[in-house]
């Protein structure tokens, strides 16, 4: 129904919808983590931001007169791929699976001797990939500098004229 | 949002609420899921929804746009100098072992918790200055214009 929606409030009140759908899917399968950040950033905080932005520009998506034919059919095309793609993949919770085999192992048998802590996700985050951890801060820090540039900054120049 | 006084009462109450959640998935981390950028956004979310609720010059009060945009910064300068520290007491950058050299296990709890509330905090404040920058830029809108 998405697709075919010009109203967008609509469309973004779907979509935020669609976030916390596939939130309780994360839970579902068990990435609670994943699960918590989808709620809050995808159906909150994001909808949130695309209201604003919609506030500010307009509220019909434009009609367009192109045909829409070959897009349909690229998006068929993909959609065909991704699923043939999936064939080859492990089923879910298999034990044989490469990430139950490589390394996963050896990070829950080593977390808790190391560092005595249970939660295996945030000793690898925090200690075992802690550099790693720190560039990712320093990219959320980043996107929000840029986005306070790019619109506060606008905001102020055109108070002074 | 001037009459909405069921949304404003509710709202007043789950505040309080989201931000308890948040500072226990941020510091109970090392045994529950969760950590800093969860944490992060839970409390974002709520500073938002206060923001939308009861205006943004409200929330403005609470949390002053140069507070935000500021404190954004001193979560990496927290998480950047647990890393120095270890490298002035002699161990690799980021080797928590540094931090109680006695007892290593310790040193790593003490080292993840300090990481994880440095995450946090810029989370946080970004993802608040964020919406301070898109909110600021909308023109007030009364209920019918939506």
């Amino acid at each position: 129904m998405a697709l075919t929606l010009k109203h967008l409030f609509a469309v973004i009140m779907l979509s935020g919808a669609f976030s916390l759908v596939s939130a309780m899917l994360f839970v579902v399968m068990d990435a609670v983590d994943v699960a918590f950040t989808e709620a809050a950033v995808g159906a909150g905080v994001s909808t949130v931001l695309m209201l604003a932005t919609m506030a500010l520009t307009v509220r019909v998506q434009k009609e367009t007169k192109r045909p829409i034919i070959l897009p349909l059919v690229v998006v068929c095309l993909v959609g065909v791929l991704l699923i043939y793609g999936t064939l080859d993949m492990p089923n879910f919770g298999a034990f044989d699976s490469p990430a139950q085999l490589h390394l996963g192992s050896t990070y829950l048998s080593i977390t808790y001797e190391d560092m005595g802590i249970p939660n295996v996700v945030t000793g690898i985050l925090a200690s075992y990939r802690g550099y790693d951890t720190l560039g990712e801060t320093v990219v959320v820090l980043t996107a929000g500098l840029g986005v306070i540039l790019l619109l506060s900054g606008l905001k102020g120049r055109k108070h002074k004229e | 949002m001037k009459h909405h006084l069921i949304l404003k009462v509710i709202t007043k109450f789950m505040v309080g609420v989201i931000v308890l959640f948040g500072l226990y998935v941020q510091f109970h981390g090392d045994y529950s899921p969760g950590g800093g950028f969860q944490a992060g956004v839970i409390i974002a979310a709520a500073f938002i929804l206060y923001g939308i609720v009861m205006g943004l010059e409200n929330v403005q009060k609470v949390m002053p746009i140069w507070f935000a945009q500021k404190a954004a910064a001193v979560g990496v300068l927290l998480y950047a100098l647990t890393g120095f520290f270890s490298i002035i007491f002699g161990f690799e950058f980021l080797n928590y072992h540094a931090i109680s050299p006695e007892h290593p296990k310790h040193g790593q709890h003490y080292g993840i918790i300090l990481v994880e509330l440095g995450v946090g905090i810029t989370v946080t404040f970004v993802m608040i200055a964020i919406y301070y920058s898109f909110a600021g830029r909308t023109p007030h809108l009364d209920d019918k214009e939506w």
